[in-house]
């Protein structure tokens, strides 16, 4: 042990390994739900309360998918089974939201309600989608990720580098920041350069004007649904690949999820993207222990020995809930300035 | 026959009478005008000749066809176009792309259409790439003129185009307009700058609640003593 030093390399292998990439591919989980949010928001013009829970339904899709797949042995080595069942548990998400626009939000766009009648109405949703998901897979948490679990281990880092910290890269981690990645670039390109996404743009700017102009505003709708969907399925599988799937867990993103959506100013995506990793950095770095990353940096004479935790884990959620509140206090338009819904 | 004719139309906003048999006409290439106090029903002829509202009697022709019974969108696909008197652009989006969502019906290219905007509204090709929030506001109502243009409409209805602008952003907005009637459109538009629109117009209504009280040429208008001391201030 060379505790006797400063080893700055070693400390910073450490956060790297407990604060960097947990709270980056935390951060990404975050930044897609909070994308479908701020679509819905957008577009359909109210909050979605029903998001967290529609990405526990996407998931038991997957669970369901891929345990099924393993047993009949369709699985590629390497990969996680439950990515090879995303592309149809998209499916089957799209079909699950479509319907409940159908059968829930249709009649209360017919009747012109305002938005915090349809945000009722969505934590109808987000019970019912609850309960099915709890009533299908049970309320207990389950793991469902196979394949390899790392990209690369901490004790093969620790050979290759010959640090005594070690860093690993698990696949869920890996999987989750470069899936992110091409959904976001994706989302993006589709909204700044397609027809469609331009079409959503407009409709979402001028809704009356889109109509003026031909724009067809079922299309929009279902389009806005089927993006929501993809972004919904993904998010869900690659958290529970990360931390494991249990309903109460994924119904609890909701305040995160809305934290950073609200905190990177509601209905502008790239603030949606933003708000994520401010909340998932705030919560990884705020209840992480530095002790040992204090004891890599400090002298003998001042090593800590208390843990040097701010914030025990059980109340990570209350990090997210005092930035919402801060954020509303200080700069309720968020940091980048979303818009805020007039019903007329 | 007119190549664009309301006729008799009566319309309500639920149980409040609008319109009582009000019949207004515009020819291609001709400047129509509507006119009269607050409530008279101007807005309202718009909204039913565009299939917003629903008549409860009377017809829409164009070019002799009855519309009466299309929807909104049917109607825009057959040569109206619309600019309404506010929110008439899409703020985040760019000059380019509000073009481009106004022509968002058309299945063929729609880029010659938009260089024909930009050739009449030149400035708006050197700020095509800015967001048409940040526009001044003749240069935005520009852009609401040139999305309206983009399903290259034969009519343009325009609601009180110079709504809450300075005098002189008025001369600009009145000469576009005069830049448009002369390219072959029919313009059909309500005002309530009354004195200045009956000036450019070549033919004008007064619309008192919801029934036409005076209808001739502008000039005419301008000169009718009654109409200049009830509704042109003497």
């Amino acid at each position: 042990m060379t505790s006797e030093s400063i080893d700055i390399i070693n400390a910073f292998a450490l956060l790297t390994n407990f604060v960097l990439l947990p709270a980056l591919s935390y951060g990404s989980q975050l930044a897609l739900g909070a994308l479908a949010v701020t679509l819905v928001y957008s577009v359909l013009r109210f909050s979605n309360f029903a998001q967290a829970d529609s990405m526990a339904f996407g998931t038991m899709i997957v669970i369901l998918l891929s345990s099924f797949m393993i047993g009949k042995g369709w699985t590629i080595s390497g990969i996680p089974t439950a990515l090879l069942a995303v592309p149809i548990a998209i499916v089957g998400t799209s079909i699950y939201l479509l319907s409940m626009d159908r059968l829930v939000y249709q009649h209360y766009r017919k009747i012109k309600a305002k938005s915090i009648t349809i945000v009722m109405a969505s934590i109808g949703v987000m019970f019912i989608t609850g309960g099915i998901v709890r009533f299908i897979l049970s309320a207990k948490a389950q793991k469902f990720a196979d394949g390899e679990r790392f990209i690369f281990s901490v004790r093969e880092f620790k050979t290759y580098t010959g640090l005594e910290q070690g860093i690993a890269l698990k696949t869920s981690q890996f999987l989750t920041i470069t899936i992110a990645l091409i959904l976001v670039a994706f989302v993006f390109y589709f909204l700044q350069k397609t027809r469609t996404g331009k079409a959503m743009r407009a409709f979402s700017d001028n809704k009356e004007l889109a109509l003026l102009s031909g724009i067809n505003p079922d299309k929009v709708v279902q389009i806005t649904w089927l993006l929501v969907a993809v972004l919904t399925t993904i998010a869900g599988t690659l958290y529970g690949l990360d931390k494991g799937f249990a309903p109460q867990q994924y119904h609890l993103l909701l305040l995160p999820i809305f934290a950073s959506v609200i905190v990177g100013g509601i209905g502008s995506p790239v603030g949606a993207i933003a708000g994520a990793f401010l909340i998932s950095f705030s919560e990884v770095l705020l209840t992480y222990a530095y002790k040992k990353f204090l004891i890599y940096l400090l002298p003998l004479s001042m090593h800590p020995s208390s843990l040097v935790q701010l914030i025990g884990t059980e109340y990570k959620y209350a990090i997210s809930f005092v930035i919402l509140v801060v954020v509303l206090l200080i700069k309720p338009t968020g940091l980048f300035r979303g818009k805020v819904i007039v019903d007329d | 026959m007119a190549y664009l004719e309301g006729k008799n139309l009566v319309a309500s906003y639920g149980v409040v009478p609008i319109l009582h048999e009000c019949s207004v006409e515009v020819e291609k290439g001709e400047l129509a005008v509507i006119v009269g106090p607050n409530g008279a029903g101007k807005s309202t002829v718009m909204r039913v000749l565009l299939g917003m509202l629903d008549a409860t009697s009377g017809s829409v022709t164009l070019d002799g066809k009855d519309i009466s019974m299309l929807s909104t969108q049917d109607r825009i696909s057959h040569g109206l176009a619309f600019v309404p008197q506010t929110k008439n652009v899409f703020p985040s989006m760019t000059v380019e792309e509000n073009l481009q969502m106004g022509g968002f019906i058309r299945q063929d290219d729609i880029n010659k259409t938009i260089e024909e905007v930009y050739a009449l509204f030149p400035i708006l090709y050197d700020k095509r790439k800015q967001l048409a929030e940040q526009l001044s506001g003749g240069q935005r109502q520009q852009v609401a003129f040139g999305r309206a243009m983009m399903t290259k409409p034969s009519i343009m209805l325009l609601d009180e185009p110079t709504a809450g602008v300075s005098p002189i952003v008025m001369d600009e907005i009145f000469s576009n307009i005069l830049d448009v009637r002369n390219a072959g459109m029919a313009v059909l538009m309500v005002e309530q700058n009354a004195q200045q629109a009956l000036k450019i117009a070549d033919k004008g209504y007064v619309l008192v609640s919801g029934r036409n009280e005076h209808t001739g040429t502008g000039k005419e208008l301008i000169n009718n003593p009654e109409v200049r001391k009830k509704f042109l201030g003497g």
